[in-house]
C-alpha cells in the first residue's frame, strides 16, 4: 500500500499551507487518516508511546454493534411487507426488498451528514470529526422504511446543525445528535413518522383486517376504549387478539422483534447483542444500559401496583420489550457525550430514562413511545446530575481541610 | 508496620527491553543541567560562565525567587556551553568532566553529631551544597521552599512505571546513608516521614530495616509506586497543606553529604527499551552525556532516546544528557511509519499491539499477561474533543475526577481546579490518562498549565 502513501503524500503541498486548496487541509486529512496511521509522533514531553486505540475504532464499534439491528430490520422489512399484503417469500427475498429500501436512507442520512460536517470543518478549520460514522448509521434504523429521503436528509442536517454544530461540535453537544433528528421530524413532519408508515406496502392491497398500528399504539388505543373500568390483562389480551396475523404481539414475537416499527429498533434481541458487543469492548458504559432496564421494569412494576387502567396493568416485562426502549437504552443512552459523564450519574441518568420511558407511553396519551423524550430530557438534565456527583467529590476534599 | 495498602485501578504497561541486573561503569564525557527539569524555577541566576573551572559540588546558578537554594555541579571539570534559547532564556549548562573528580569539601558529621545538631544548621547545611533540589513539594511538584514548614515528608521506594529500574538494585548497599537522610529529613522537616514500600515484592534491604519513619506498604499496578498516589492514601494534601517528597536517591544524597562531606553525584541508571541491545544498569553520574551508553548497543537507528520512562520521560539526541531526576534511559522506535487502515491500522483486527481499552485489545487476552509489547512512539491517531467518559477513572488511583479536573484547568476555572485536587496530582500521576486518551490530547501538559496558573494566582 505504500504507493497510495506515496500518492497521497505527493498532493500534500497543494493542502498545507500557501498551497492552492489550503482551505481544505482537513478535507484531505480525513482522507489520509482514514487510510493510514498519521505520521504524528508524540511530542518530545509527556507521553511517549500511545495507546494503540483511537477515535475512529472506537466509533467504528458502535457501527459494528448495530449491525446486527440493521441487518435484521432490512429483512423484518421486507418480511412485514410480505405479511401485510399475504404472500409468502424467502428470507433472501425479504431481505433483499428491505436492502433495497433501506440503503437509500443509509447513504442520504451519511451524505447529509457528512456534508455538514466537512463543511464545518471547513469554515472552522477544525479535523472532521469521526461521530458522524455512528449518527450517520443511527438516523435510519430510527426512521420508518416508509421515510421520504428528503426528509432523512432536512433531518440530518437539522440535527448535525442544531443539536450538534452550534454547540461547538463533536464532544460540545447536549443533545444526541440521532435522537434530534427523529424529534425534528416528529414534530416537523408528523405524519410521515406516526400512525401507519411502520409497514412497507409499495400499494400492494393488504390482507383482510391489516392494521399498520404498533403494539404502543394497540395498548394504547385500549386503554383509552377501556378507560378506568378496565378488566385485568386486557392489554395483554388486546396484543395477542389482533386477527390479521396471529401471534404478531405476542411476547416472544415483541422479544423477537418481527413486528412493525422503525427499522433497526424492533428487536430487542438484536440490541441486546448490539449491548454485549458494546460492554466486552468497553465502549458503551453497562451502567447507563442496565439502569435503563431497571428503571423501566421498576416503574413498570409501580404502575402495575396502581393500575387504574389498561395501559397500568400491562405486565412491567412487556415494557421492555416493545417500542423502542431497548435500542434507546443500548444505542441513544450510552452516547458519551450527552449522557452522564461521571460513573454514580450514569446509574441515575439510566435509571431516569426508564422511568420517564414508562411514564411517558402509560401517562402521556399524545406520544404511543416515550424512550425518544425520555432520553432528550435527561440529556439536558445530565450536566446537573454530574454537577452533584462532582459537588459530592468536591465536598469530600473540602471536609478534609483545616484552614 | 500498617497494613498493606491495596490499589485496584491502574495499568501495568509491560515493555520489551528490561534491565539485566549487571552493572557497568560509564565515564560521561560531559554532564549537563538542564533547566527544563526543574518546572518550577522563577528566574535563574547563573554563576558560572563558558571556560569557567567547577568542582563537584560548587554553586552553577540559584533562582532569585529561592535565592540561598544552590544548584551544584555534579562533577569537577570546565564549564564547555551555557546554552540559551529565546529572549536568553537559559536552557542547559554542559560541563566537561575531569577524569578525577574534585570535590568541594564539607564538614563530616558522624551519627551522633547528625541526632544533636540544631535544625537550621541541618537546612543550611542542605541548601548550600547542592543536595537540595532533591527535595520537591507538593502541591505544584517544584523545588521546596526551605523557608516553609512541610507537613509531611514522603518517600516512595519503588517504582511500577514500565522498564523501571529496581530501586534495590540502584541503591544496594546504601542503607546507612539512607538512614541518615531520614534522619536529616526528620530533623530539618520536624515532621513524620513517610516511606512507602512495595508489597509485591520481598523486603526491601535497603528500606526495609529503615528506623524512625512510618512504613507504608502498597500493592497495585501503576502509578501505585508514585509518590502523589501514596500521598493520596497516607494523608491527602489540603488547601494550605506542603508536604516535600523525595526520591530515595536524594535521601542518599543527603546522607552522604553528611556522613562522607561532599555533594555526591554519582549515580546508577538502567538504560532500557526494546531498542537496546543489552538492557542493563550502568554507575554514572547525574547529567551524564548518552553517547558512549547509546554507541554500538543499538538495534536499529530510527530511535527515540527518553530521559526517564516513557510516560513522563522527555526526548533527548543522541548526544543528549540525562535529566535530573531521571534514573533511566529508555530507547524506542520511532512511530512514524504509515500503516494502512485495513491491514495493521485503526480498522484492522489487531491482538498484537497493546491497549487499555477493549475495543481494540479484545483478543489481546491470547497474548498472556506476560507479553512483552514493543511499543514506537506513533500517536496512533490525530487529537480529538474529549469524547469518551469513564475512561480516566479507571487508570487514577485516587478520588480524584480527573476528567472534571482537566476540564477545569481548560476553562480557568480556579475554584474548580482547587476543589477538583490540582494540589494533590503532578504530570505523572496523570499521565497513563494521556497514555490511554482516544482523543489523544496532551494531558500533562494541560496539568502543569493548570498548576502554574494556581501558583501564579
Amino acid at each position: 500500500m505504500n504507493f497510495l502513501h506515496h500518492l497521497l503524500e505527493k498532493q500534500r503541498p497543494l493542502f498545507e499551507k500557501g498551497g492552492k486548496f489550503e482551505r481544505f487541509y482537513y478535507v484531505f486529512e480525513a482522507a489520509e487518516t482514514f487510510m493510514f496511521t498519521p505520521p504524528s509522533t508524540t511530542p518530545a514531553r509527556g507521553t511517549q508511546i500511545r495507546d494503540a486505540i483511537d477515535l475512529k475504532r472506537m466509533m467504528m464499534t458502535v457501527v459494528v454493534a448495530m449491525l446486527p439491528c440493521l441487518i435484521y430490520g432490512m429483512w423484518n422489512a421486507g418480511h412485514q411487507h410480505y405479511l401485510a399484503i399475504g404472500q409468502e417469500a424467502d428470507f433472501m427475498t425479504k431481505f433483499m426488498l428491505g436492502l433495497k429500501h433501506t440503503l437509500p436512507i443509509i447513504l442520504v442520512a451519511y451524505a447529509a451528514g457528512g456534508l455538514v460536517e466537512t463543511v464545518f470543518a471547513v469554515m472552522r478549520k477544525h479535523p472532521i470529526n469521526e461521530g458522524f460514522l455512528v449518527t450517520g448509521m443511527l438516523i435510519p434504523l430510527v426512521m420508518p422504511i416508509t421515510i421520504p429521503l428528503w426528509q432523512v436528509a432536512v433531518a440530518t442536517i437539522f440535527a448535525v446543525l442544531v443539536a450538534k454544530e452550534v454547540f461547538g461540535g463533536t464532544g460540545m453537544n447536549i443533545l444526541n445528535v440521532a435522537l434530534t433528528a427523529r424529534a425534528f421530524l416528529y414534530f416537523a413532519y408528523p405524519t410521515d413518522i406516526s400512525g401507519s408508515v411502520w409497514t412497507l406496502l409499495d400499494g400492494a392491497s393488504t390482507v383482510d383486517g391489516y392494521s399498520g398500528a404498533t403494539a404502543l399504539a394497540i395498548i394504547a388505543e385500549t386503554s383509552t376504549a377501556q378507560g378506568s373500568g378496565f378488566t385485568p390483562g386486557a392489554a395483554v389480551a388486546a396484543l395477542n387478539g389482533t386477527s390479521w396475523a396471529p401471534g404478531l404481539f405476542s411476547f416472544e414475537n415483541l422479544f423477537m422483534g418481527a413486528i412493525p416499527g422503525s427499522i433497526g429498533e424492533t428487536s430487542t434481541l438484536m440490541c441486546l447483542i448490539g449491548a454485549a458487543i458494546l460492554i466486552a469492548t468497553g465502549v458503551g458504559s453497562w451502567k447507563i444500559i442496565v439502569s435503563v432496564f431497571a428503571g423501566a421494569y421498576l416503574t413498570g412494576l409501580l404502575v402495575n401496583a396502581v393500575a387504574v387502567n389498561a395501559y397500568m396493568d400491562l405486565p412491567a416485562h412487556y415494557h421492555l420489550v416493545i417500542g423502542g426502549l431497548a435500542f434507546g437504552a443500548v444505542f441513544m443512552a450510552t452516547d458519551p457525550v450527552s449522557a452522564a459523564h461521571t460513573e454514580t450519574g450514569k446509574w441515575i441518568y439510566g435509571f431516569f430514562i426508564g422511568f420517564f420511558t414508562v411514564i411517558i407511553r402509560v401517562f402521556n396519551p399524545a406520544y404511543p413511545e416515550g424512550i425518544m423524550l425520555a432520553i432528550l430530557l435527561m440529556n439536558v438534565f445530565a450536566p446537573l446530575i454530574d454537577y452533584y456527583v462532582v459537588q459530592a467529590n468536591k465536598n469530600r476534599r473540602l471536609s478534609r481541610a483545616t484552614v | 508496620m500498617s497494613e498493606v495498602i491495596k490499589l485496584k485501578k491502574g495499568f501495568n504497561i509491560n515493555l520489551a527491553g528490561k534491565a539485566a541486573t549487571q552493572l557497568a561503569e560509564h565515564t560521561p564525557e560531559t554532564v549537563a543541567i538542564k533547566f527544563d527539569d526543574f518546572p518550577g524555577l522563577y528566574r535563574p541566576k547563573i554563576l558560572v560562565k563558558e571556560g569557567d573551572a567547577v568542582k563537584a559540588g560548587a554553586p552553577l546558578f540559584f533562582d532569585k525567587a529561592i535565592e540561598k537554594v544552590i544548584y551544584a555541579s555534579p562533577v569537577s571539570g570546565e564549564v564547555v556551553a551555557v546554552k540559551r534559547g529565546e529572549k536568553r532564556k537559559p536552557i542547559e549548562i554542559v560541563i566537561l568532566c575531569d577524569k578525577t573528580t574534585e570535590y568541594v569539601e564539607h564538614r563530616k558529621f558522624t551519627i551522633s553529631d547528625i541526632a544533636s545538631m540544631s535544625a537550621e544548621d541541618a537546612l543550611n547545611h542542605m541548601v548550600g551544597s547542592g543536595v537540595w533540589p532533591q527535595v520537591v513539594q507538593r502541591p505544584y511538584a517544584i523545588v521546596a521552599d526551605p523557608d516553609v514548614a512541610p507537613k509531611n515528608i514522603f518517600i516512595s521506594t519503588f517504582d511500577t512505571s514500565p522498564l523501571a529500574p529496581d530501586y534495590d538494585f540502584l541503591f544496594k548497599g546504601q542503607e546507612q546513608y539512607f538512614q541518615a537522610g531520614i534522619d536529616v529529613l526528620r530533623k530539618v522537616g520536624k515532621c513524620d516521614v513517610h516511606i512507602g514500600l512495595n508489597a509485591g515484592a520481598e523486603v526491601s534491604k535497603v528500606f526495609g530495616g529503615v528506623k524512625n519513619a512510618k512504613l507504608h506498604k502498597f500493592i497495585g499496578p501503576h502509578p501505585a509506586g508514585n509518590v502523589g498516589v501514596q500521598i493520596h492514601h497516607i494523608d491527602p494534601i489540603n488547601k494550605g497543606d506542603v508536604v516535600w517528597t523525595l526520591h530515595p536517591y536524594g535521601v542518599i544524597q543527603i546522607g552522604k553529604l553528611f556522613m562522607e562531606g561532599r555533594y555526591d553525584a554519582s549515580k546508577t541508571i538502567a538504560v532500557v527499551g526494546s531498542e537496546v541491545k543489552q538492557p542493563q544498569y550502568y554507575r554514572t553520574v547525574l547529567g551524564a552525556n548518552i553517547s558512549k551508553l547509546v554507541a554500538g548497543n543499538l538495534k536499529s537507528d530510527h530511535v527515540r532516546y527518553i530521559s526517564g520512562n516513557v510516560l513522563c520521560g522527555q526526548k533527548i539526541a543522541a548526544d543528549g544528557h540525562i535529566g535530573f531526576y531521571d534514573h533511566m534511559l529508555t530507547v524506542i522506535p520511532e512511530g512514524d511509519k504509515p500503516r494502512f487502515f485495513l491491514t495493521d491500522g485503526w480498522l484492522a483486527p489487531i491482538a498484537k499491539r497493546l491497549s487499555f481499552h477493549r475495543a481494540l485489545g479484545l483478543l489481546s487476552f491470547l497474548n498472556g499477561s506476560n507479553k512483552e509489547y514493543v511499543l514506537d512512539t506513533s500517536t496512533n491517531g490525530e487529537e480529538r474533543a474529549f469524547v469518551a467518559t469513564g475512561t480516566f477513572e479507571q487508570v487514577v488511583p485516587m478520588d480524584i475526577l480527573p476528567m472534571h479536573l482537566i476540564k477545569a484547568i481548560l476553562a480557568n476555572d480556579y475554584d474548580g481546579m482547587e476543589a477538583l485536587g490540582i494540589y494533590e496530582v503532578a504530570e505523572e500521576d496523570l499521565a497513563l490518562c494521556e497514555f490511554i486518551d482516544v482523543s489523544k490530547q496532551p494531558i500533562q501538559q494541560i496539568i502543569r498549565e493548570g498548576i502554574n496558573m494556581m501558583r501564579e494566582s
